[in-house]
């Protein structure tokens, strides 16, 4: 992917790979599509959105490969192709961002819980195994993330049954202020440009400052501020909403 | 045994188990739940008031309000039947709408989706009608994957039971096909983002194109869409004898309603009353609990549509006065609503561009930033009220969700 061409051509346009949406996609999933795209657009950068189905082969060359939430099947088939396919782990070693979301950030582990809580395995991206917990987290979540990722106070939505133990070569994405999260006070993890999240579906849109991490990441180079407009308007509603 | 005092154990008992099901409901996931009332719930009642009854149980994620009032008035001819005409349609709603109707040989009853294997289990009911499945509210209605795989259970242990299922939707399909008897309704399938992979091995569905009677067939498994005995093509609809119906007399708008129509029509044909005779009944069904009424304000002509999940927007977008038509919004995120918004990410707004849009209720903030990003222009109002007079007077359509919907009808009138 790292070609003499690439350098002389700044309007490459940024490629977003969305991995199967045929199985990972149960709940709004689209939005972080949207609104990676959206923001790009504003600072003039042009996007390319792959909508991966889970029969196609995973193309290497994404700069942004979003995973999103599935039921306990899907999730299992996904992690399975995604394993016969290789592409995405071959994508983030070489630096690429990979973002999960809830059924999504599991699969980024090296195992996961399947329907019946058998240990199924995941790509290894992240240092990382989950399992069933006693009960489902519902309900909104809020965290403060780990400050070098220089993103303010996070808002979400979380429904999901996981507890998700974090390795060593790994960090936990925010600490719980309310919500559940992994599940012992932190939320999520990310290594590198691979970051995952108990928030599901379009976790980016109440969280315009996550979504600019990933466009940095993929860029490169820090962008300009933009006006969060109503996201903006809507992530200090949801806060105050949980918090007040 | 005299009536009364069955009926006040009936009330006592069930209402225990109602209030224990919401205490569950926000905290367990749906096999949970269902496990625990099939405990809790005596068994007697409900099936002690079906019983020597000709029953169907009708569900699906959307319709199945409609779909009952439907085919309750197709049924008339029959004589009295009983039916929970307002949307209870749990055990308890089922357990007062046959209470209520203790001599009427026939019953239809709507039923969530959830306690369909439960109900049907206790009621041995003699149809059972099944229209769609699509993501709903998944902070209580859970996973739909999961939801098909225990309707083939219920419906392998009730061999008595005849399935009218919408062979258009695979997910339908493979909930149904381990019923003993099936009559396939192509009632069609417009919201297929839940339907790319085959639900027997997960492998991809290969679809025809239209969103009517259009075949598709799992690549890797001998999974593959019936021959459908119903088919619905547009607004026609033709019959196991190859006679055609047209649906021009239906009163309630849009393609879901020629679906739901269609699926009736295969319902009331089983207990016997021929499309001809049932379809200007179908007619007489206006409005259902508040849906497609329209109320007269200060001038304008208020339109009510109901729509609680992505499959329900697309479906209202489709009964819409033509642009540039004004339309208003309203989310609420109560409880029956679901407490996540995340869904509106999976509706299609750009159709609203170029109409006057207003957006209020209690997540209007959420509906802004998803038409923001849509580059559909709007306008917040903090009351719906603000809305309807800022339009010129004429027609508003509106659509909202759960108890958005019942604010607003409250307000405006309720016309049943």
């Amino acid at each position: 992917m790292s070609s003499d061409s690439t350098q002389a051509a700044p309007r490459r346009p940024l490629r977003i790979v969305w991995i199967y949406p045929d199985l990972l996609s149960t709940y709004g999933d689209q939005g972080n599509t949207i609104v990676l795209e959206r923001r790009a657009a504003l600072r003039g950068i042009p996007t390319q959105t792959v909508n991966l189905r889970s029969d196609e082969p995973v193309p290497p060359d994404g700069d942004i490969y979003l995973l999103g939430g599935g039921e306990d099947r899907p999730q299992i088939l996904a992690a399975q192709r995604l394993r016969n396919d290789g592409g995405l782990i071959q994508a983030a070693r070489q630096g690429a961002v990979v973002f999960g979301v809830c059924a999504g950030y599991q699969i980024l582990g090296h195992e996961f819980g399947g329907e019946e809580g058998q240990p199924v395995p995941g790509l290894g991206l992240l240092d990382m195994h989950s399992n069933r917990g006693a009960q489902r987290a519902v309900g909104e979540i809020v965290g403060d993330v780990a400050g070098e990722l220089g993103v303010p106070r996070i808002t979400g939505f979380e429904n999901h049954q996981g507890v998700t133990h974090l390795g060593q070569n790994v960090h936990p994405f925010a600490q719980v202020i309310a919500g559940i999260g992994n599940g012992n006070g932190y939320e999520g993890a990310y290594s590198g440009h691979v970051l995952g999240t108990y928030m599901h579906g379009p976790a980016l849109v109440r969280n315009p400052g996550l979504a600019d991490l990933l466009l940095t990441w993929a860029a490169g180079h820090p962008l300009q501020p933009i006006d969060d407009s109503w996201a903006g308007r809507l992530r200090e509603e949801r806060l105050a909403a949980v918090l007040n | 045994m005299s009536d009364l005092p069955l009926r006040s154990q009936l009330a006592v008992a069930l209402g225990r188990t109602a209030a224990r099901m919401s205490r569950i409901a926000g905290k367990g996931d749906g096999s949970v739940i269902g496990g625990r009332i099939g405990l809790r719930l005596d068994p007697e009642l409900l099936t002690r008031l079906a019983r020597d009854r000709n029953l169907a149980l009708v569900s699906a994620t959307n319709g199945k309000t409609t779909t009952t009032r439907l085919i309750t008035s197709a049924m008339t001819p029959l004589g009295e039947v009983a039916t929970n005409a307002f949307g209870a349609n749990m055990p308890t709603g089922h357990v007062s709408a046959l209470a209520s109707a203790r001599t009427a040989r026939y019953g239809v009853l709507e039923c969530d989706e959830k306690y369909l294997p439960m109900v049907l289990a206790e009621t041995g009911a003699n149809v059972v009608a099944l229209m769609n499945l699509s993501r709903d509210q998944m902070d209580r209605a859970g996973e739909i994957w999961l939801l098909a795989g225990k309707w083939r259970k219920a419906l392998e242990a009730a061999p008595q039971s005849h399935v009218i299922a919408n062979c258009d939707d695979p997910l339908v399909t493979w909930g149904a096909s381990t019923a003993k008897s099936v009559t396939w309704v192509a009632a069609g399938q417009h919201w297929r983002e839940d339907s790319w992979c085959c639900p027997e091995c997960g492998g991809p569905l290969d679809r025809q194109g239209g969103e009517e009677n259009s075949d598709w067939r799992c690549r890797q498994c001998h999974f593959a869409r019936p021959r459908p005995d119903w088919i619905l093509h547009g607004d026609q609809v033709v019959a196991p004898d190859g006679r055609s119906f047209p649906l021009g007399q239906l009163s309630l708008p849009g393609r879901a309603n020629r679906s739901n129509a269609a699926v009736a029509l295969a319902v009331v044909a089983q207990f016997g009353v021929a499309p001809e005779h049932a379809l200007p009944l179908l007619g007489e069904v206006k409005s259902v609990a508040g849906r497609y009424t329209t109320v007269e304000h200060e001038g304008r002509r208020l339109r009510l549509l109901l729509s609680k999940n992505p499959a329900g927007w697309l479906e209202a977008f489709d009964v819409l006065q033509p642009a540039p038509g004004p339309v208003a919004l309203s989310v609420n995120a109560q409880g029956p609503d679901g407490r996540d918004t995340s869904w509106l990410w999976d509706v299609d707004y750009r159709i609203l561009r170029g109409r006057p849009i207003w957006v209020a209720g209690e997540r209007r903030v959420d509906l802004a930033a998803r038409l923001e990003a849509a580059d559909v222009a709007f306008t917040m109002v903090d009351d719906i009220e603000q809305a309807v007079m800022a339009v010129p007077p004429g027609h508003l359509d509106v659509i909202a969700n759960y108890t958005a919907f019942q604010n607003i009808r409250t307000r405006y009138g309720r016309v049943v």
